[in-house]
């Protein structure tokens, strides 16, 4: 399960990553999207991995630790405002400039589209 | 209970909610006055703790729930001191907004009240994880103020600056979680009693938390690498709100001195003062790059951002310097820069306003109605932030030459600080003369009325630093008071009953 779960977390974290390096707005809104998921689930991890373990007392033989689970909610409820925000803040700065690129630079999408039909 | 320690988060977010619904929201003349009461209870408050914090650092439950189960506020010298310059240097730049950014629209206050929540809250909790939510708090009023009043410049700068905080704060949840996990605990009291017991295993995993917290406190204030977004941002945003921001770094570098000196501080054991080796040198590069930045601006906004970078590389070498002098020296210069690059935001305003086209930028152009009164404040504001005596910042960089006590220090401090003196009055020479001297007509014509309220916010700004000046004395036995509490402030907040590392131990176990 640790190993699977590393695997998820790390997986995440590095498309976010990538995408987060790409030029468009709408690729970085994406990564960073994705780099939050991963921010959350390492966090949920903070408070170990148990099976069969309720984070009240006496519901179960093992206890979670529910302190986790506390901050994984507020990261959530953050990280989704802080989202919204940052579409709305693209898509605006898609209609200030006139192009999508995250430095304001005219033409980036017919550029993209050349390279993309260069390719063979 | 004494309540007085919330109220500097209460106040603002209830004025702020207030002022969204309807019967306020449509009327700005209303709002205007509600908030700028706000702001002149918050000095109140602020003084009033200031005086409180002198007898003993206080620590406020929330709810009345202890720690480690509760979440609590600790007001201790250092707070004290950061609250009252972010009160004024919130009321004048809220003084300054009459008549400019609050008519842009009915968010204004709301936005900027929530933003002073947030620096507030930031400054007042004792919970690391409290630390990250006022950020997040202070982090998306600013985004929005950022953008206030629309154009292309504000987008752009905008939207490259809420990219770079929304990675930093999933770095900073990362920290978090990894601390977390180690220790148990993210009560910054609990944590620095809990770091000197850690397992040798356990003390790689805390140190690697340490460091990532340290890379987004780093992104915040602004040090070396990470600074890129700072001139660009700063020039961008409106006057007002600009110059509120000249209180954000210090955030970063409050961030800094809590984790680094009270978690990771002498008591860490093994751990201790591990990340000194990495700000030395990153602060004394943000000193050397921001006086070229600021030998090298083209406008008087720009050469202001680059000034904030040079303040904090000077804050950071007094942080990491030995020898208990150099903090309380570094705690008055914060208080001097902080509000001098906010009368330098809000004068660099006024002359672009009244130079027309030209703005603020170190051009040639027609002379500069109002020259008198405008140069004056400009002459003061300069001499201040150069650290010419006999203003504030000549005492501030004394002291901090004086503080650096071992050659070691000498040979790095010394220069840098010089020199980036000398280089900043060489930039402000040039661009005095630009504005008032060099000038293509004989006679001014036009210009605008000058707004009372504008000048007045100036007027207070500059005058702390005359009265830094006066009553030093007093100003720096507290900040060795407050030097104090921060190295010595966990072994005053009351304990909880079994230390949390054996709670998370048995949770594993049971």
């Amino acid at each position: 399960m640790e190993l699977l779960f590393a695997l998820c977390v790390g997986v995440t974290t590095s498309c976010g990553v990538y995408l987060c390096l790409r030029g468009t707005t709408f690729t970085v809104v994406i990564g960073i999207t994705l780099l939050s998921y991963a921010v959350n689930l390492f966090l949920f991890a903070s408070g170990r991995l148990h099976l069969n373990a309720a984070p009240i007392l006496g519901v179960s033989q093992r206890i979670a630790d529910p302190l986790p689970q506390a901050l994984v909610l507020t990261a959530i409820v953050i990280g989704f405002g802080m989202t919204a925000f940052l579409v709305v803040l693209a898509m605006r700065a898609c209609a200030d400039w006139g192009s999508d690129h995250v430095d304001g630079k005219p033409n980036a999408i017919e550029d993209v589209i050349q390279q993309e039909n260069r390719r063979p | 209970m004494n309540h007085l320690p919330i109220l500097p988060i209460l106040l603002p977010s209830l004025a702020g909610t207030l002022m969204l619904m309807p019967p306020l929201s449509k009327r700005p003349g209303a709002q205007r006055w509600i908030a700028w009461s706000v702001l002149v209870v918050l000095m109140f408050v602020a003084a009033m703790l200031i005086l409180s914090a002198r007898q003993q650092t206080m620590t406020y439950a929330l709810g009345g729930w202890q720690p480690p189960f509760g979440i609590v506020l600790v007001v201790d010298r250092f707070t004290a001191l950061l609250l009252a310059v972010t009160a004024i240097l919130a009321f004048c730049a809220g003084i300054y907004s009459a008549g400019k950014e609050d008519r842009q629209s009915s968010l204004f206050y709301p936005l900027f009240l929530f933003q002073v929540m947030g620096i507030n809250g930031a400054f007042l909790t004792g919970d690391l994880f409290n630390l990250f939510v006022f950020f997040e708090i202070l982090l998306i009023a600013s985004y929005a103020l950022l953008v206030h009043g629309g154009g292309k410049e504000k987008t752009k700068a905008g939207f490259h600056y809420v990219t770079l905080n929304l990675i930093g704060s999933a770095l900073f949840l990362v920290a978090l979680g990894t601390l977390y996990g180690t220790m148990g605990s993210l009560n910054m009291a609990d944590m620095s009693a809990n770091v000197g017991l850690l397992l040798p295993e356990d003390q790689i995993l805390a140190k690697t938390g340490g460091l990532l917290l340290l890379l987004v406190f780093s992104l915040k204030s602004a040090l070396l690498p990470l600074h890129f977004w700072l001139p660009k941002t700063y020039t961008a945003a409106s006057a007002s709100v600009v110059a509120l921001f000249a209180v954000m770094t210090k955030v970063g570098f409050y961030s800094i001195c809590r984790v680094f000196g009270g978690i990771f501080g002498s008591s860490a054991g093994a751990l201790a003062h591990f990340a000194i080796p990495w700000i030395w040198p990153l602060a004394v590069a943000t000193i050397a790059l921001g006086s070229i930045g600021v030998f090298a601006a083209t406008s008087l906004r720009l050469l202001t951002a680059n000034m904030v970078l040079v303040s904090v590389g000077t804050l950071l070498i007094t942080f990491v310097m030995e020898g208990g002098q150099s903090l309380l020296a570094g705690f008055y210069y914060l208080l001097h820069s902080t509000a001098v690059t906010g009368a330098l935001f809000l004068i660099a305003d006024q002359v672009g306003t009244q130079r027309g086209g030209a703005m603020d930028r170190f051009v040639r152009a027609r002379p500069v109605p109002h020259a008198t009164l405008l140069g004056v404040l400009f002459l003061i504001a300069a001499i201040a932030a150069v650290g010419l005596p006999p203003l504030s910042g000549f005492i501030g960089k004394a002291l901090i030459l004086h503080s650096a006590s071992r050659f070691a220090e000498q040979v790095w401090v010394w220069p840098a600080l010089l020199t980036s003196s000398l280089m900043t009055m060489i930039a402000f020479s040039r661009a005095g003369s630009t504005f008032f001297w060099h000038v293509s007509a004989k006679d001014a014509v036009g210009g605008l009325k000058l707004r009372f309220t504008q000048i007045a916010a100036i007027v207070i700004l500059l005058s702390t630093t005359a009265l830094m000046t006066v009553f030093a004395d007093a100003i720096l036995a507290y900040s060795q008071g407050a030097a104090g509490d921060l190295r010595q402030n966990p072994t005053l907040i009351e304990r909880p009953h079994e230390t949390s590392r054996s709670r998370s131990h048995g949770v594993q176990e049971s």
